[in-house]
């Protein structure tokens, strides 16, 4: 009896990405199991976690958010260096509705993903039509100085910031809340990627004029996707205000700008999934590194630079591939 | 005298880049159902012009005007949604996505939704059939076949396809024959002639004299940003100042 190797993905994609025939439990099993790792992975491992380690896992969720949500501007071409906007404005709206106004964080936290996602719309408004290099620097700019502008005038607690906001009723429920969003994030993106809506933001990415030529308006384009992304940020803010039981000015700091961005590279940008991936090894690995002191950052960069030199393409998109190549053996008749 | 209104009339345009001016006071009417070729040495002002009409650039001053209504200086996408259609000279498709894939962009565009009575349909395959008629035969499978991986002649007809799928009354092709071969062109000018008999009204810019004087109904000619021509083939061809602008004149 002869055999010889084939894909297993060979009967499954007949001719696109998304179009599938299934013929076999076992290729549902092999359709499945990445989708299934990330949501038995997380919800799985949240309550054998120490608080500390609950801890790191739900402020990795949050980078993890801000990182698909930069994902997600990259996508329709918007290069951001500022997620620390979103999630200043996220931190503020709910850290002032529940310092002020005394609202629990079940509606402070909705509303502030809204009304930030409407807010930093609003403020970007103007610079749209910026590309490239000249959005980021914008989007740079805006954190650094809404917070000169608290410590000016002394809004908002000014330097002191809100203190004593609502905790979470228990650390796990926080968890699995932050968690779950998440995946609903990551699930959502990609499906929307996938849609014909998404095929016009890589468009734009792609070739901006082509987009116009077509007969669509690019900004209005733009308008959404930046509304859907600052949203998420901004509830990324919100959720981690409350799990800080403090809001501000450390939410516009430079770790939520940059993270994210370092998260998308070392993951793999474009995916959803490479950021978060990118977030669960950079976010945990930071605090694994505490132990080292002042030679944390040292060894944290060169992971860094390893990682971008060894695997340009990131995490996410290498084991994609590898995965896709996987082969059985069949029997020849 | 009652002549029909005419589907483009340009009036007075003018665009100056700083001090250079690329286009200088053209004006000219097209009728519904001609096909106007636009031809000129290199840096003519041919794709200023075409910039002008479709919005991609704002007039300094003049006037266009499209079914009688004032379109000077509409965003593109609102152009597009009266009927006009373009094609660029450098290719632009999107090199990462299949062929068809391309295709879904123009027709997510509201102009298609609104022709087709508010539903879209099945969008790819409306591609497949859109692509057919430009050339990708359907049993090579070149249409699945990724953008960055297709030869120029088949980028060429992707870029047709594109403006075609936006179901436009006027089509300006830029340069559509450039860099192709003479077998090449000769397959693409039945497809024009096919759109011409739909009464698509088309606007042609070429450096392929040959080709476009045998489907031209006119020509209009641009020398350093002026009209200096306008009419039919032979006529033009005849002027003194076209002969200039092409040979250069013997006191030179």
């Amino acid at each position: 009896m002869k055999k010889r190797k084939e894909r297993i993905d060979r009967g499954i994609k007949v001719r696109s990405e998304d179009i599938f025939a299934l013929s076999s439990y076992r290729e549902m099993i092999y359709l499945l199991m990445p989708r299934a790792i990330p949501v038995v992975g997380l919800l799985g491992i949240a309550p054998f976690l120490s608080p500390y380690w609950q801890e790191v896992f739900i402020s990795t969720s949050i980078y993890a958010l801000l990182a698909i949500s930069w994902d997600l501007l990259i996508s329709a071409g918007l290069v951001s260096l500022g997620q620390s906007l979103f999630y200043g404005i996220g931190s503020y709206i709910a850290g002032a509705l529940n310092h002020y106004c005394g609202w629990s964080p079940l509606f402070t936290i909705p509303v502030a993903t809204v009304m930030g996602g409407v807010l930093c719309t609003v403020l970007l408004l103007p610079v749209l039509r910026l590309r490239g290099i000249y959005f980021a620097m914008v989007m740079l700019v805006l954190p650094l100085m809404l917070s000169r502008l608290v410590e000016a005038t002394r809004i908002l607690g000014g330097t002191e910031g809100l203190p004593g906001l609502t905790p979470f009723p228990n650390q796990l429920i926080a968890l699995y809340v932050i968690q779950l969003a998440l995946l609903a994030t990551l699930f959502g993106f990609r499906r929307l990627m996938a849609s014909d809506y998404g095929l016009v933001l890589k468009g734009i990415n792609d070739n901006d004029r082509s987009v116009m030529s077509a007969g669509l308006n690019i900004y209005l384009y733009k308008t959404q996707v930046l509304f859907i992304g600052a949203s998420v940020g901004s509830f990324a803010g919100a959720f981690g205000t409350h799990i800080d039981m403090f809001a501000g000015m450390p939410g516009f700091a430079l770790d939520y700008a940059l993270l994210p961005v370092a998260a998308a590279v070392v993951g793999g940008m474009g995916t959803f999934a490479g950021p978060m991936l990118g977030a669960f090894i950079l976010v945990p690995l930071s605090e694994i590194l505490r132990a080292l002191g002042a030679l944390r950052i040292v060894f944290y960069g060169l992971f860094l630079v390893v990682f971008i030199v060894g695997l340009p393409e990131g995490i996410f998109p290498y084991v994609q591939r590898k995965y896709h190549q996987l082969e059985r053996w069949v029997e020849l008749e | 005298m009652n002549q029909p209104i005419p589907l483009l009339k340009v009036s007075g345009l003018t665009k100056s880049f700083g001090g250079v001016i690329a286009v200088s006071n053209v004006s000219f009417e097209l009728k519904e159902g001609e096909l106007l070729g636009i031809i000129g040495p290199n840096g003519s002002g041919k794709t200023t012009l075409v910039n002008l009409v479709t919005g991609f650039v704002k007039p300094t001053s003049g006037k266009v005007e499209y079914n009688n209504k004032d379109i000077t200086g509409w965003a593109p996408y609102k152009i597009v949604s009266m009927g006009i259609a373009r094609t660029f000279q450098m290719v632009r498709p999107f090199y990462q996505l299949p062929a068809y894939k391309n295709m879904i962009v123009p027709l997510y565009s509201p102009r298609v939704k609104k022709l087709a009575g508010g539903k879209y349909g099945d969008r790819d395959a409306v591609a497949l059939d859109l692509l057919e008629e430009v050339g990708f035969e359907r049993d090579s499978h070149v249409a699945y076949k990724v953008a960055g991986s297709l030869p120029q002649g088949y980028l060429k007809r992707l870029e047709l396809a594109k403006a075609m799928a936006l179901r436009p009354d006027l089509i300006i092709l830029d340069e559509l024959f450039s860099g192709l071969s003479l077998a090449e062109v000769a397959s693409i000018v039945p497809i024009i002639e096919k759109l011409r008999f739909q009464g698509i009204t088309i606007i042609m810019i070429e450096h392929r004299l040959k080709e476009l004087f045998r489907i031209a109904d006119r020509i209009l000619v641009l020398n350093y940003g002026e009209k200096i021509a306008d009419g039919p083939g032979e006529e033009v061809m005849e002027s003194e100042s076209v002969k200039k602008a092409y040979l250069g004149s013997e006191t030179d």
